[in-house]
C-alpha cells in the first residue's frame, strides 16, 4: 500500500532554479540602485540623495543609542499592538462566527467600524488616553483588528459541517472542540487576515508616532524632514522598509509551520 | 439471534421539517428494534430519508415525535454507546490532525490513562489494517485507507452500536469489497452491533444478518428481511449462491414497490 502520494519530484536543476530564481529576485533592485546612484551623481536636487549617501546615514543614524531610543519603542508598540489585535480578534471571532443571532446583529456595526479610516482615531486616542504608549498601541489595535476578526468570523462561520457534527457525534467537549477543531479549521482563513493586519499595524504605528510622540521610528522620520537632514530621513524609510520585510518573513515561517497540513492537502489536490 | 430486550428500539419515528416554502415529511412511521450484536442494514431508494433516520439514531437530529431508546433509555443527543462513520470521509477526517491524532480526538475527554488510550488506538488501527499510516495525514491516503480511519476511530471509541451512513457510496468497486469484508470482519470478530445505511441491494444482502427495507418518503418500514446466509461471507462464493441471488431478488422488487410510492402501500384517508 502507499501511504504516500508522490508530490512532483524535481531532481535535476534545482541549482539551476535557485540561480535563477535569486537573480529574477535582486536583478531588478540592484539595476534600480545602480540606475540611481548614477543618476544622483548629476543631480542638483537636494532633497534626492544617493544611496551611497543613505547607507552612510543610516549606518550613523540607526547603529547605536538610536536603536534603543527609537526603534526598540517602536517594534514594542508594533508588537503589542499586534499581539493584541490578534488575540481580541480572534477570541471575538470565534464568538461572532459561532452564534448566528449575534453575526446578523452585529454585521452593520462591524462594517461601519471597519471603514472608518483609523488614522482618524489619533486625535481622538489623543484626548483619551493623552500621548502614552497605550495610546500608541490602541490606534494600532483599531485598525488591526479588523481583518484579523472580519476573517475569523468567515472562517469560523465557513466550518464544514460534517465535520462539526463528528465532534458532536463523538461529544467532544466545547473547549477541545475549539482548539482541536473550531480554531484549526478556520486557521487559514485566520492567517490571511494576520497576513493583511501586518501591514496595517506597521502603517499606524508609524503615523501614530509621527502625529504625537517623542520616540519612535515615525516621530524620528518626521523630526528629520523638519530639520532638512535629508539623507537621515530617507534612511529611516529604508529601516522602515526593512521592518516591513522582516514582518513578512517572520509571518511566512509562522504560517508555513502553522498552515503545513493545509499547504500540503492543497498540493495534493492539485497534483 | 439473541433474545431478550433489544439494544436499539425505534418507534413510531416520525421527523417533519418546517421551512419557509413548507413542510417536508422525511420520515413518516418507522418502528424496528436491534438486538445486539446484529449487523442490520437499511436500503431504501434514494431521497427516502436513510440519513435522517441515522441522525435520529445518532442523537444528531430531534424526532419530530417517537421514541429512539437505547439500552431502555432514550436518546435525546448524541450518546456515548454510539458512533458514526460518515459517507464524506474527506470531511469528517480531521487533516490538520495526523490518522493517530483523529483516532485519538475523541478519547482524549474520557477517563483514560495515556499508555491505555495509546493501547485503544494502535488496537484500533490495526483492526483496520492501518497501523503504518499512524504518522500521516489524512490527505496522504486513498479515499479507501481514509474511510479505515473514520472506522478506527469508531471503534476505538468502543460504541455498543457503530452507526455507518452509506459509508463506501464514495470509493471504487474494488475498494468498496475490501472494506465491505473490514466490515463483516469486525462484526464477527469483535460482535460489534453495527447499523448499515446504503442504497446498494447487493451491499445490503452480502453485509446483513437482516436487511430493512425502507419506503419512499413518508418513509416506513416496507420489509424486515432476515439474511439466512452463513457468517462466513466471501466476495465471490457468497454472492454466487441461489440462495444470495434469491434475497437480492427480494430486496430489489421491495425497492422497486417502494419506490412506486404511497400507490403501492395505500394508506388510509385521514
Amino acid at each position: 500500500m502507499t501511504a504516500l502520494r508522490a508530490t512532483d519530484a524535481r531532481p535535476r536543476g534545482l541549482v539551476t532554479r535557485i540561480a535563477v530564481n535569486v537573480s529574477f529576485g535582486f536583478g531588478l533592485p540592484v539595476l534600480i540602485v545602480v540606475l540611481w546612484s548614477a543618476w544622483s551623481t548629476r543631480s542638483t536636487n537636494r532633497f534626492l540623495v544617493g544611496p551611497l549617501t543613505i547607507l552612510d546615514a543610516f549606518r550613523r543614524t540607526w547603529i547605536g543609542p538610536a536603536f534603543v531610543d527609537d526603534v526598540l519603542p517602536s517594534l514594542y508598540r508594533l508588537g503589542l499592538g499586534l499581539l493584541a489585535s490578534i488575540v481580541l480578534g480572534v477570541a471575538a471571532g470565534v464568538v461572532i462566527g459561532s452564534l448566528r443571532r449575534l453575526r446578523d446583529t452585529l454585521e452593520p456595526l462591524l462594517e461601519f467600524f471597519r471603514a472608518i479610516p483609523p488614522p482618524v482615531l489619533i486625535p481622538v486616542a489623543m484626548l483619551l488616553l493623552g500621548i502614552t504608549d497605550t495610546m500608541k498601541v490602541v490606534v494600532i489595535v483599531s485598525g488591526a483588528i479588523w481583518p484579523i476578526l472580519l476573517n475569523t468570523v468567515e472562517g469560523v462561520r465557513a466550518t464544514d459541517s460534517v465535520m462539526l457534527e463528528t465532534a458532536d457525534s463523538f461529544r467532544i467537549p466545547r473547549r477541545e472542540r475549539l482548539w482541536s477543531v473550531v480554531l484549526p479549521a478556520a486557521s487559514p482563513r485566520i492567517m490571511t487576515g494576520v497576513r493583511q493586519a501586518l501591514s496595517v499595524a506597521l502603517i499606524l504605528m508609524v503615523i501614530s508616532e509621527m502625529f504625537a510622540s517623542s520616540s519612535g521610528l515615525g516621530y524620528r522620520i518626521a523630526y528629520f524632514q523638519r530639520n532638512y537632514l535629508v539623507a537621515e530621513m530617507w534612511s529611516g524609510i529604508l529601516l522602515l522598509g526593512l521592518i516591513g520585510v522582516l514582518l513578512a518573513v517572520v509571518f511566512g515561517l509562522v504560517e508555513r509551520r502553522v498552515l503545513r497540513w493545509y499547504h500540503g492537502m492543497k498540493e495534493i489536490s492539485r497534483a | 439471534m439473541p433474545d431478550g430486550s433489544p439494544l436499539l428500539r425505534v418507534e413510531h419515528l416520525r421527523k417533519v421539517y418546517s421551512s419557509a416554502a413548507g413542510d417536508v415529511e422525511a420520515i413518516g412511521d418507522l418502528s424496528f428494534t436491534m438486538q445486539p450484536g446484529e449487523l442490520v442494514c437499511i436500503v431504501g431508494p434514494s431521497g427516502c430519508g436513510k440519513t435522517t433516520l441515522l441522525k435520529c439514531l445518532a442523537g444528531l437530529l430531534r424526532p419530530t415525535s417517537g421514541l429512539v431508546e437505547m439500552d431502555g433509555s432514550p436518546v435525546t443527543g448524541p450518546s456515548p454507546a454510539m458512533a458514526v462513520v460518515f459517507q464524506e470521509y474527506g470531511r469528517s477526517l480531521y487533516p490538520w490532525l495526523t490518522v493517530r491524532g483523529n483516532v485519538e480526538l475523541p478519547l482524549r475527554h474520557k477517563k483514560l490513562s495515556r499508555a491505555e488510550r495509546d493501547r485503544i488506538v494502535t488496537d484500533a488501527l490495526e483492526a483496520v489494517g492501518l497501523p503504518q499510516s499512524a504518522r500521516s495525514h489524512p490527505w496522504q491516503l486513498s479515499g479507501g485507507m481514509q474511510q479505515r480511519v473514520a472506522i478506527a476511530r469508531a471503534i476505538a471509541y468502543r460504541p455498543e452500536v457503530l452507526i455507518m451512513d452509506e459509508p463506501f457510496a464514495a470509493v471504487d468497486a474494488q475498494t468498496r469489497a475490501d472494506l465491505e469484508d473490514l466490515v463483516r470482519e469486525l462484526h464477527l470478530a469483535r460482535g460489534i452491533s453495527t447499523v448499515f445505511v446504503t442504497h446498494d441491494i447487493d451491499e445490503s444482502v452480502y453485509l446483513g444478518q437482516r436487511v430493512l427495507v425502507l419506503s419512499n418518503s413518508p418513509t416506513r418500514v416496507q420489509e424486515d428481511l432476515v439474511i439466512d446466509l452463513p457468517p462466513e461471507r466471501d466476495q465471490l462464493t457468497t454472492r454466487a449462491l441461489p440462495r444470495f441471488t434469491e434475497l437480492r431478488t427480494r430486496v430489489y422488487q421491495q425497492i422497486q414497490r417502494a419506490k412506486r410510492g404511497p400507490a403501492a402501500a395505500p394508506q388510509p384517508a385521514p
